[in-house]
């Protein structure tokens, strides 16, 4: 997994509450049995004006200009802010993968879905959750500062837009964290405790037989 | 101490409890189909790792089948799609290479995971079971813990036959009273959404429990479990009672006589203590629950049938305005108008929320005499599972669809995600018993409504919703 110490970079603003997996990625895109290439088609629904296959060219696709991440302004964005709730619906581990794969290294908004927040751990892709009023004052520092870029330190777990002289702190398992920050592989680490499920297993076979065939 | 359902759950199938909150826990069943297995496959290959337990999974294919009978026929070639085939192709070659058992395409037990694992008993009360698919949920029904997980978890469950958690937290729905004629698992499950919203569950296992819910059959509470997701929740859970117990008696992966009575003793132990402590507590009237229809593109848009379509300026909140503002031009709806009044181009009967005989029974008890309305295009039931689909032939209830004007469909996801060939078109109105009404869920530019069978069944009836406790009346 690569690792995530510290990234700066502009920041999209996607105004918008509830952000579902089908949004993030539509479903015609999961067909591919790959990881990457999910980027071109981030949004793929907002970001074009007709519908997408996959496999497609999208260089010749019309874009909806009307789609911030269509905005010239944010061109090169790599942190995305968004409303509560993103990433609900679908367990789609796509989602980040898109995200990633557009360029995206991180996402804030006042409030993740469980399976969404959790996947995007696994793929050295960070969300922040931060509450709702620094939430809205970032979307206002975007808004009011073309070109502007945030700072995120993971180590020190902070936002921070210096050029208005605002820094929030964010919270963040250890585990997580110290998985992100040291790059780890996750099964490696449980197969370390290979004894102790094989332990467990023994325990439940006497206890639960039916459960073994 | 007292415990609740979930405590216990968790409390069994901890392997080792970490200094920084995290546990190592143990997963009894992973069910794969084909759509977040690949990448996860060929993760173990990358690593040179192999699957730990391989009795522990079940794998079959779902999202990508044809329902169509006739392509259905012709196997693997009859996937029109070539990246749908190919991605069912990559889940047989990497089950055959692994050695992971379960059901082909062509097995007369293949359907929709959710619907299978609990026909089959391998889904059991008291397991923790997983699946890449948030759905997953729906197996919480016979107080399993079962949850829905990405692409690097299913390839973690694979090779370690565990995964990292956090635990969650306790919440109980507890719905009281006798639900009306006409008013179905998952018109309470949908005022539950409505009431709680669609994050109202995040971060939280939630336990349904009231004499509303035990008054349920299986199905109808995998139904309830099944879109505990929609409410944010990851696991939906309901106690052991007597109907969980029967309704594993006679499966075929199910304990046998052996262990039966082992079984039934630790099993009949998976329900919450007196006493125990719930983070938080949502008590819903079950009684004054109507027949639900979504109109948005939230499962927590969703209102009675007899109500109006809601006006924007009516609400305070600004978020919330934006939302409804941006659904009604979505799903080409206008403010006040009556939910009765949507006119129907397509009808779907199927998906894991509501694709088991059950469902089936009660849709074409609705349907019997009747025909599909001239101005709705398609309608169509597609079971959850060769079993239920053989099961309702056996009960000549396919007859009674394909009289009316239904399309009698192979079992498989169909049209609830619309990766295969199912699918709605741009601007099309859709009477669905599936579980998400996402923009462009059914297809590109689709408008989907979620619905009972019951009501969906009415709907193709009469060309829009109608109250289904009328027709019921009428009888």
């Amino acid at each position: 997994m690569q690792k995530f110490i510290q990234h700066t970079g502009i920041a999209v603003p996607l105004d918008r509450a509830n952000v579902d997996t089908d949004l993030i990625i539509p479903k015609q895109f999961l067909k591919s049995i790959k990881r990457s290439g999910f980027g071109v088609n981030l949004f793929d629904s907002l970001r074009y004006l007709d519908e997408g296959y996959i496999g497609q060219d999208c260089s010749k696709r019309k874009l909806n200009t009307e789609f911030v991440l269509n905005q010239p302004r944010y061109q090169g964005a790599s942190i995305l802010l968004a409303r509560q709730n993103f990433g609900c619906g679908s367990s789609r581990e796509h989602a980040p993968w898109a995200l990633l794969d557009y360029g995206f290294r991180a996402v804030i908004a006042p409030s993740f879905a469980d399976i969404f927040y959790n996947n995007s751990f696994k793929n050295g892709f960070l969300p922040i959750v931060l509450d709702s009023a620094e939430v809205d004052a970032l979307f206002e520092f975007v808004h009011n500062n073309e070109g502007a870029q945030l700072n995120i330190d993971l180590q020190e777990q902070t936002v921070a837009a210096e050029r208005a002289g605002l820094s929030y702190r964010f919270d963040i398992d250890d585990f997580r964290k110290s998985c992100l920050l040291n790059g780890l592989d996750e099964i490696g680490l449980s197969l370390q405790s290979a004894d102790a499920i094989r332990r467990f297993e023994e325990k439940q076979r006497a206890a639960s037989p039916w459960l073994y065939r | 101490m007292a415990k609740t359902l979930y405590d216990k759950l968790w409390d069994s199938h901890v392997v080792e409890q970490r200094e920084d909150g995290t546990a190592l826990i143990y997963i009894d069943r992973h069910l794969i189909h084909e759509v977040t297995s690949p990448q996860a496959f060929e993760g173990l290959r990358l690593a040179g790792r192999k699957p730990w337990r391989l009795d522990a999974n079940l794998s079959m294919p779902d999202h990508n089948v044809s329902t169509d009978t006739a392509e259905r026929a012709q196997g693997m070639d009859g996937i029109v799609d070539p990246t749908s085939r190919l991605q069912v192709k990559t889940l047989d070659d990497n089950v055959r290479a692994f050695n992971i058992p379960g059901y082909a395409m062509d097995d007369p037990r293949q359907g929709i995971v959710h619907v299978v694992g609990p026909e089959q008993g391998a889904t059991l009360p008291g397991m923790t079971v997983v699946c890449g698919d948030s759905h997953t949920s729906t197996h919480g029904a016979f107080a399993a813990l079962a949850h829905g997980i990405g692409t690097s978890e299913v390839e973690h469950a694979l090779a370690t036959q565990c995964l990292v958690q956090k635990k969650m937290k306790n919440m109980l729905v507890r719905v009281e009273g006798e639900l009306g004629p006409g008013v179905t698992a998952k018109d309470l499950v949908l005022a539950v959404i409505g009431e709680i919203g669609t994050a109202g569950g995040t971060g939280c296992a939630i336990e349904f429990a009231g004499s509303s819910i035990t008054s349920l059959s299986m199905e109808g509470r995998m139904t309830v479990c099944n879109m505990a997701i929609e409410a944010g929740a990851r696991s939906g859970l309901i106690a052991v009672d007597e109907k969980t117990i029967e309704y594993f008696k006679g499966r075929p992966m199910a304990p046998g006589e052996e262990h039966w009575q082992q079984a039934v003793t630790a099993w009949r132990e998976l329900v919450s203590d007196d006493g125990a402590h719930f983070d938080r507590v949502v008590e819903i009237d079950g009684s004054a629950i109507k027949p639900q229809v979504s109109w948005g593109n939230s499962p927590e848009m969703v209102l009675p049938v007899d109500a109006l379509v809601p006006d924007p300026a009516l609400e305070q909140d600004e978020t919330r305005r934006e939302a409804i503002e941006r659904a009604l031009e979505y799903m080409g709806l206008t403010a006040g108008q009556a939910i009765t009044d949507i006119q129907l181009d397509r009808v779907f009967i199927g998906s894991c929320t509501n694709s088991r005989i059950e469902d089936i029974r009660a849709a074409a008890n609705v349907v019997r005499g009747n025909k599909v309305a001239p101005t709705v295009k398609q309608a169509m039931v597609v079971a959850g599972s060769g079993l239920v689909k053989a099961q309702a032939e056996q009960e000549g209830l396919d007859q009674v669809f394909t009289a009316a004007g239904f399309e009698w469909r192979e079992p498989g996801c169909s049209m609830c995600l619309a990766m295969n060939a199912d699918k709605l078109g741009e601007g099309e109105h859709c009477a669905s018993t599936s579980n998400r009404n996402f923009e462009g869920r059914q297809g590109f530019g689709g408008r989907t409504h979620l619905v009972s069978p019951e009501m969906a069944a009415a709907a193709a009836i009469h060309g829009h919703f109608v109250n289904v406790q009328d027709v019921i009346q009428e009888r």
